[in-house]
């Protein structure tokens, strides 16, 4: 057999672990072993992943701090749920009109981080991240105040109300500002999720493993040695940027076609805090890392859920304790110190016998 | 025209006061405090549980609640930041996140999400100038926006403690060679920025009187804005920036749109940033190979 190379294993691995923990909910699932407020989490928990290491692709691979990814989630979202209601009575399978709407969300999350990517990424450091910062306030304040209606003669979109997008008698409002898109098919399943990870996670792993990724990173560890040796910087960084943005609004179109109704306000500044938080737990340009930290911290406020009022402030403590065991100088030599005890008392087991 | 502009300086001290907060932090511990808004709250509901609770009056509360943010902020400090000193920008970000997160859920917890009706704390009448009106609140805010600004310019200028406030943001290494007590003067930059972050509470408050455990989130967010579009690390800086973005969010919600004067704000910020990459009195750092 011919062997892997190092970074193709890991990719491999990946996979591995996205299927086995698809075949193991699978299963519960169908033997309802799982309550219902767990089964609920599952699409989520996808999404999540998705939009983690997407993030991961910018803030580790590349090298940038975004606070605005959840806008991107937001476009992909908003631009899927109107497409799924445009094509409801022209296609008849769900699941293809579940990959439509999620390739439109992709497409204009594409759309708009090209759009943002071109002044934001000549900034840098701080002013980089609060630029991004900055977009997702705007186009969280822009979906506010959007409303969007289908009717026979096609779309109708306004930035003022409801009655000003001038619809025939049997338009349908889908986009209702502030109240966000209202009576959405659920079309999202569990396995159309999983098969959206494993998609995102093939085309991020081998974007990473490949001459473009190599650029992407040469480019953090140095843009100015990377530059003098030819790299393209505005290239690489705007591939690395859309190509996380697109992931953003695929994973945006999948939550949203999850929920009977979804808001404008769910993709605020916290959200993207959020994913960051999942990028930072999970190792910064580690995408398994990011995956299990997702999985993992999205679960932990419905397992926290015995302790009540209580779990938001757990949460915030297993953070703070989080980064600091794994962050702090002492406290990493305590761990490695214990760490080293643990593991010679084996090895002098192992050498006894 | 006047009155708007009068609501907009009014506003922008608020943000003002806060972005001095993360500016001087930023500029000591190059760390980016994101709880700094949640510390606004605590003193906004310190203030009201003063006089409604405990029935002080004004000046007392305000005291007390300047206090409590400065033992915080202290307390923070020493918990949350202190060890990561040596780690990377990223993680402090985090941890800072954390510490927001506590905060807010905390007084969720204390206070309950139902908005509470903050008492006014300037009772006074407001001032007429010919025919325009303003109210004594604006008036207090940019006076004592005014006021911190001058102080705040004479403490780092002409004291001991804040030439050892500057030193540090230069050089942390070379300072503390120099014999400057770096941890004492972090410790002390915490206490400075969460006291005014007390008094920016209260301010706000005054402004618009519903007070809730995530009242400080979106000043918290605007003023870091702030003291970015004036370039993060410089006082004056902080003090334009603020100002500037009081008056652009008032002007954008009374002539353009007032759904939209948020996204009219970070517009402008986005601009600025676009033509001047370090905000506006940012300085310019030259990179080294």
């Amino acid at each position: 057999m011919r062997k892997l190379s190092k970074s193709a294993r890991n990719s491999f691995i990946n996979y591995g672990i996205v299927l086995v923990f698809f075949l193991v909910f699978q299963i519960m699932l169908s033997m309802g072993k799982l309550s219902s407020s767990f089964s609920g989490q599952l699409i989520p928990i996808c999404t999540y992943v998705i939009m983690a290491v997407s993030l991961n692709l910018v803030v580790g691979i590349s090298g940038e701090l975004s606070l605005g990814h959840a806008g991107f989630m937001s476009v992909g979202a908003f631009s899927g749920v109107v497409m799924a209601s445009c094509i409801q009575n022209v296609v008849g399978p769900s699941w293809l009109r579940l990959a439509l709407s999620i390739l439109v969300g992709a497409l204009c999350a594409a759309v708009a981080g090209t759009i943002i990517g071109i002044p934001v990424l000549r900034l840098r450091g701080d002013y980089l991240a609060i630029v991004t910062l900055a977009f997702g306030e705007i186009i969280k304040n822009v979906l506010n105040c959007l409303y969007v209606g289908v009717d026979s003669h096609g779309l109708h979109i306004s930035m003022k109300d409801a009655v000003s997008l001038g619809m025939e008698a049997d338009g349908i409002t889908i986009i209702n500002g502030p109240m966000g898109a209202l009576g959405i098919r659920k079309i999202s399943t569990f396995i159309s999720a999983v098969v959206l990870v494993l998609i995102v996670l093939f085309i991020i792993q081998n974007l990473v493993n490949s001459r473009s990724g190599r650029a992407i990173k040469a480019i953090r560890d140095n843009r100015i040695a990377a530059e003098s040796c030819g790299i393209n910087v505005m290239k690489y960084k705007m591939m690395a940027f859309v190509v996380s943005a697109a992931a953003a609004g695929a994973a945006g179109a999948l939550y949203a076609l999850n929920y009977s109704t979804v808001v404008p306000k769910k993709f605020d500044f916290n959200t993207s805090i959020l994913i960051l938080v999942f990028v930072v737990l999970g190792g910064i340009g580690n995408l398994r890392g990011s995956m299990i930290a997702a999985a993992v911290l999205t679960v932990l406020p419905e397992m926290l859920r015995q302790f009540q009022d209580y779990r938001m402030l757990i949460y915030a403590v297993v953070l703070i304790l989080v980064m600091i065991l794994t962050n702090n100088r002492r406290a990493k030599d305590a761990l490695g110190r214990i760490k080293d005890t643990v593991f010679r008392r084996n090895r002098l087991q192992e050498a006894d016998k | 025209m006047l009155n708007y502009l009068i609501n907009g300086i009014s506003l922008g001290s608020v943000y003002a006061i806060i972005a001095l907060g993360y500016t001087m932090v930023y500029g000591i511990a190059k760390m980016l405090n994101f709880a700094h808004g949640d510390v606004i709250m605590v003193g906004g509901y310190i203030s009201f549980c003063a006089t409604s609770y405990l029935g002080l009056p004004v000046i007392p509360s305000v005291l007390l609640s300047i206090f409590v943010c400065t033992v915080l902020g202290i307390v923070i400090e020493r918990l949350a930041y202190k060890p990561l000193r040596a780690a990377t920008s990223l993680a402090v970000l985090i941890t800072a996140i954390g510490v927001s997160y506590f905060l807010q859920n905390a007084a969720l917890l204390i206070w309950s999400s139902n908005p509470k009706a903050y008492p006014n704390m300037v009772a006074l009448p407001p001032l007429a100038i010919g025919n325009t009106q303003i109210s004594a609140v604006s008036l207090v805010t940019i006076i004592a926006c005014i006021v911190i600004m001058v102080a705040l310019t004479l403490f780092t200028n002409k004291t001991k403690m804040g030439k050892a406030m500057r030193a540090v943001s230069e050089d942390k290494d070379a300072a503390q060679l120099m014999g400057i007590n770096v941890n004492a003067t972090i410790s002390l930059t915490f206490a400075i920025g969460s006291g005014l972050a007390a008094v920016a509470g209260v301010l706000l408050c005054s402004a618009y009187p519903t007070l809730m455990p995530t009242t400080g989130a979106m000043p918290g967010i605007k003023a870091f804005t702030a003291a970015v579009f004036g370039g993060i690390g410089s006082i004056p800086g902080a003090m334009l920036g603020g100002i500037l973005l009081g008056i652009i969010e008032i002007f954008g919600k009374a002539y353009i749109s007032t759904q939209l004067s948020d996204a009219i704000v970070f517009s402008v910020l986005i601009l600025i940033l676009l033509v001047k990459p370090t905000g506006l009195l940012g300085r310019k750092i030259s990179e080294k190979v």
